[in-house]
């Protein structure tokens, strides 16, 4: 049984860091096969991916990617560059476009550029943003963070800027939803945060 | 060579009982048969410089050039025999272009080195292959660093402030070593890499030579290319005025 993981996804830079967000559920069909998903997965110690498309798929590109930037790190004798790591995905992504359904934001810090975005939708594209939202959640966002996103924000602003954004997506979209899973990358490693189903951020629909 | 005749030079795949492989050794003869190349770290690049011996009036000038760029960033310069210069070399382009495809971005100069003395290395391992005859020296200017690497016949590598290979690199070491290359633009060791194989040139049994000169750094943009007309002309003025200059007072002293 093939699990579509319809979804919202975000990441934002700031000055010394991103911060990712992703909902938790995963569907088949109608049904909700897992309510907790974690769809932010780590590739390395500082670089992390936000998985939408196909479970499987993109859990296999994530698994190959961590493998050979875990390979690249031991030839290097450096940590790769999030740049790196994102045409990492970006290679397999566009190698198999016809054969796999992943949409995947790379985010993550590395000491050459600082935190960094780079979106690789559907097709197997790679282009660096100052943020970057994704999944079938996304199209109802695009209002909210172009009118909310400024540049330059700290992480404090960016953490709200990314729930508020998930919050919003999971009352629109019925394959968004859950709870929200929150990360901060800076060059002293990562922070996670969960917001769970009491915490999520209101609007006026649940006036 | 006491060793010729006792038949453990016939394969690169088979060690001396005293511990070598001859193969190697004869290889690295070779790249000493070739003109002089030298390349030097300066602080803000690196300079290239090539004895290029022509061995016939007939070729026309510029032919069989000894100085390479293997990608935007990198540039090569070889001792040796120029045909297996020229396969390295080729090699040394596929593995920055794959390098591109997958990463999106360029090489970096140590990886490069590392494959490309892989593929050396194991040229000393089957007895179907020949080692390469050839010493190549690899530079690039990346991020504000300059960077410099030489590739022996038996697949070592060292980053190096100043190197060379080829007939008089002796010689030629002893020249570099007087530089102050750490302190110095690679506007001011153009001059000095011109004069350095100037004065290594063996005029009694090499005549004919032509000088080649490259550099990567801060006035390249980061990109290796040979050094522009002017530059190469006032170089080469500067080597041989030097060399008058050394002339004359020998004659003084007698």
């Amino acid at each position: 049984m093939a699990l579509p993981k319809w979804t919202t996804i975000a990441a934002v830079e700031f000055d010394g860091g991103v911060v990712i967000g992703a909902d938790s559920r995963t569907t088949s069909g109608a049904y909700i096969a897992n309510r907790v998903t974690d769809k932010l997965t780590k590739v390395t110690d500082k670089i992390y991916c936000c998985r939408s498309g196909s479970a499987a798929d993109t859990q296999a590109v994530a698994d190959i990617v961590k493998y050979q930037l875990n390979f690249y790190e031991m030839e290097m004798g450096e940590e790769p560059l999030v740049h790196t790591a994102a045409h990492t995905f970006r290679e397999l992504c566009y190698d198999h476009r016809d054969n796999i359904s992943a949409g995947i934001i790379v985010a993550g810090w590395d000491k050459k550029e600082g935190g960094q975005v780079f979106a690789v939708p559907l097709g197997g594209m790679v282009v660096r943003q100052p943020f970057a939202i994704g999944g079938s959640g996304s199209t109802y966002l695009y209002g909210y963070v172009d009118s909310q996103f400024k540049p330059k924000m700290s992480k404090e602003e960016c953490l709200p800027f990314v729930a508020n954004a998930l919050s919003l997506a999971i009352n629109r979209d019925g394959s968004s939803g859950g709870i929200i899973r929150l990360a901060a990358i800076t060059k002293d490693g990562v922070e996670r945060i969960t917001l769970t189903g009491n915490q999520l951020p209101k609007f006026y629909e649940d006036h | 060579m006491s060793s010729i005749g006792t038949g453990y030079d016939l394969s690169a795949s088979q060690f001396s009982p005293d511990g070598r492989v001859f193969q190697v050794e004869y290889a690295q003869k070779a790249v000493e048969n070739s003109g002089t190349a030298i390349g030097i770290r300066g602080k803000d690049g690196v300079v290239f410089g090539v004895e290029k011996l022509v061995t016939s009036k007939l070729y026309e000038a510029g032919a069989n050039k000894r100085i390479f760029n293997i990608d935007r960033h990198l540039g090569a310069a070889t001792a040796g025999l120029l045909a297996d210069s020229r396969h390295m070399v080729e090699r040394a382009r596929e593995e920055a272009s794959n390098y591109r495809s997958n990463y999106g971005s360029d090489i970096p100069i140590r990886h490069l080195v590392e494959r490309v003395s892989m593929y050396v290395h194991a040229h000393t391992l089957y007895s179907s292959l020949r080692p390469f005859g050839v010493g190549m020296i690899v530079s690039s200017y990346v991020d504000n660093k300059p960077e410099l690497y030489l590739i022996d016949p038996s697949g070592v590598s060292w980053g190096y402030n100043g190197c060379a290979a080829g007939k008089a690199k002796q010689n030629a070491k002893t020249e570099i070593e007087k530089l102050k290359m750490k302190d110095m633009t690679i506007r001011e060791l153009v001059k000095e890499v011109a004069k350095i194989i100037y004065v290594v040139h063996d005029e009694v049994k090499d005549k004919a030579f032509e000088l080649e000169l490259s550099w990567v750094g801060e006035i390249t943009g980061g990109k290796h290319q040979l050094v522009p007309k002017d530059v190469f002309i006032e170089a080469e003025k500067y080597a041989k005025d030097s060399l008058e200059e050394s002339d004359d007072s020998e004659e003084e002293e007698i």
